[in-house]
């Protein structure tokens, strides 16, 4: 009461105080800003610091040598970028179908009701840590592939075909694929119908006034407008793939070689870190290990900038008029 | 309002007095394979002697890592430290002592279709199935050791450490002993560069490959393959018997061995006498000559004297091979040069 009162027979003092209140927020919120640069700047420095022994060693060879030696002392990142780029690629192929037609039924199809239940679902698997997602893969999906699925595919295409030749394991590049998908495709669900319910009604209407089916309307109309929101989701999704650790590496096999066989088993730069980093002793293994998280930092940032960037682009085409 | 500011800030000012007159704490940290019965003996000398030893089990590289950092009061490792870690600058300052504290085995697991009596191996056909020479289970090689056993016409498929381990470096120790080829070409470390075969993390992750891929191989912990009930093979040792690998017979290894120098370390694989279970080995605690606290010396030094001789009687409850005699009479010798 005091102060209301004080406020209108002084509104002077209260327009100070709140003049000072907005500085103080600034200040606050730029500090915070500030930081969140400042810890990936430190980030980056003590990445680089730390990997310069390798860095000094093996030059730009490391990223093409395919030899990985701790008796010998001697690295190359290339079958780990191999194994991280291939899985990665795998997860997509095989989520963003199944995840943009999924967010096409939720936001453009399904009862909204239902749309509301499936989309807590969908967040509600985005949120499993993931080495339930690997115990999972260990116990279910590795017997499946090593039993049915790679037997099957050789059957198909033969057991010394390029794609599919080779022994089964069960573990290998594919199985590390499929986890990866199933860990991926909930946050290209959950972005790309974001992007897709941002499109204006007046789009849908149009179309459908012009004659245009439903189907018509969602696939002319809808989806190039959320074009660029479902890329981003695609992106988000690949950027998750590239840096998950704990499910593949119970699912790959841990070999470091460049096979072409899908069912081959292989590494990835994040499981060769979670492996071997607290082991590893001397000069050059550390720093080689280092340097490889360097690697899929400098990945993961480009991804995640183009992402960022076509997420900004499109809300803005989207959400400003709808 | 006032009262319970007072009340909080007294109960804060208890929470926060306690620790300050609690015991002495000590730090430690390395290898995986001893942690159990390394957190059991601290946890009882606590309450024996009250002092804290907070154990890290972060792994015998970073056991050895931080040992020589300096960030903890002593270390513990699978794999003795080499010439060049001793040589190092802080090794040189540290100076550390090797205090072996138990034996383990290394032994090698199997899940072979049809095959359910022991299966016996050799080191020479062992490197050579770890080497990718030998492809399948009914190699002659393999045959002509396993008379009676029906070995199927299935390929083999190789499993191993996928982190770095000490478990690995026992392996691949064991391996350059007995093979030439394996010595030259692969080596003896924590961390190989494998010629064959599949990752997995941890002695779960390797047994996890053996027990769910038909006709494959695999190192475990000896501890470990008996907690789990996983088959293992007898390995033939140096005098030419296949020995099942227990407790006993990896003691025995260790009582037989000449492998050990006069500051404990070196290896004791493939050791002589009859009943010697090859792949065995020490685990250590890395302890600096000079421990300039008084108060933490004491109980380091008390906390050794313990180990060596009321500890060890603890070991075989918690299923890991105790010391031979001599090694102790020996241990005790080298805890009086703690300064």
């Amino acid at each position: 009461m005091s102060t209301s009162a004080a406020a209108v027979a002084k509104p002077k003092l209260a327009s100070k105080r709140l003049v000072g209140g907005d500085q103080v927020a600034q200040v606050f919120t730029c500090f915070f800003a500030v930081l969140i640069l400042a810890v990936t700047a430190f980030l980056v420095y003590e990445l680089w610091i730390s990997s310069s022994p390798s860095k000094e060693r093996f030059g730009f060879g490391f990223l093409t040598s395919r030899l990985w030696n701790p008796v010998t002392d001697q690295y190359g990142a290339l079958p780990y970028i191999y194994g991280t780029v291939l899985t990665s690629f795998l997860a997509l192929v095989i989520a963003v179908p199944l995840g943009v037609g999924a967010a096409i039924y939720l936001s453009e199809l399904a009862l909204p009701k239902w749309s509301n239940a499936l989309t807590f679902l969908v967040e509600l698997l985005a949120a499993v840590p993931s080495v339930i997602f690997g115990l999972l893969a260990i116990f279910t999906l590795v017997p499946i592939m090593r039993d049915y699925v790679q037997p099957g595919l050789q059957k198909v295409f033969g057991n010394e075909s390029f794609l599919f030749g080779g022994p089964t394991f069960g573990v290998g590049y594919l199985t590390a694929g499929l986890i990866l998908a199933v860990m991926t495709f909930p946050f290209i669900i959950s972005v790309s119908r974001e992007a897709l319910m941002a499109v204006p009604r007046e789009q849908r209407e149009a179309a459908l006034a012009l004659g245009a089916t439903q189907w018509e309307s969602t696939w002319q109309i809808v989806l190039p407008y959320a074009k660029l929101g479902i890329l981003g989701s695609v992106f988000l999704g690949l950027a998750r793939a590239l840096g998950e650790t704990m499910a593949v590496t119970m699912v790959i096999g841990n070999d470091p070689g460049i096979h072409a066989s899908l069912l081959s088993p292989g590494y990835t730069i994040a499981s060769v870190i979670a492996n071997e980093f607290s082991e590893a002793g001397g000069k050059y293994y550390p720093s080689a290990l280092v340097e490889l998280g360097l690697v899929l930092f400098a990945l993961t940032m480009i991804i995640n900038g183009v992402a960022q960037l076509l997420i900004v682009l499109t809300t803005k085409k989207g959400s400003a008029k709808a | 309002m006032k009262n319970i500011f007072v009340t909080g800030a007294l109960s804060l000012s208890v929470l926060f007095a306690l620790p300050a007159s609690a015991q002495l704490k000590i730090n430690a940290a390395g290898a995986t394979f001893p942690a159990p019965i390394y957190q059991q003996w601290f946890g009882e000398y606590k309450t024996k002697a009250k002092v804290e030893i907070n154990y890290q089990s972060i792994g015998s590289g970073g056991g050895r890592k931080q040992f020589l950092e300096g960030t903890v009061d002593f270390g513990a490792s699978d794999k003795p430290m080499s010439d060049e870690e001793l040589n190092s600058e802080n090794g040189k300052k540290l100076k550390p002592l090797h205090f072996p504290t138990v034996l383990g085995g290394v032994v090698v697991a199997y899940n072979v279709t049809g095959v359910t009596g022991p299966l016996k191996l050799t080191g020479p056909v062992l490197a050579d199935i770890y080497m990718g020479n030998i492809k399948k289970w009914n190699d002659a090689k393999i045959a002509g050791i396993n008379a009676g056993v029906k070995l199927p016409d299935a390929a083999i498929v190789v499993t191993h450490r996928s982190d770095g381990s000490g478990t690995t470096f026992v392996f691949t120790d064991y391996l350059a002993q007995v093979s030439a080829d394996w010595k030259s070409k692969v080596g003896a470390n924590d961390q190989v560069s494998w010629p064959v075969g599949l990752g997995g993390k941890g002695n779960e992750g390797v047994s996890g490959l053996v027990k769910q891929t038909p006709n494959s191989i695999g190192y475990v912990e000896l501890l470990f393959a008996v907690q789990n009930k996983m088959p293992f093979a007898d390995m033939q040792n140096a005098a030419g018997k296949f020995v099942t690998p227990t407790f006993a017979s990896v003691t025995a290894a260790a009582a037989a061995s000449k492998g050990l120098a006069a500051d404990f370390r070196g290896s004791i694989v493939n050791a002589p006498g009859a009943g010697s279970y090859p792949i065995s080995s020490y685990t250590w605690l890395l302890i600096p000559t000079k421990i300039t606290d008084p108060a933490k010396k004491k109980a380091i030094v008390d906390f050794l004297k313990w180990m060596v001789t009321e500890g060890q009687k603890e070991a075989q409850g918690l299923s890991y091979a105790p010391l031979p005699k001599g090694v102790v009479a020996l241990e005790m010798k080298q805890i009086a040069a703690i300064q």
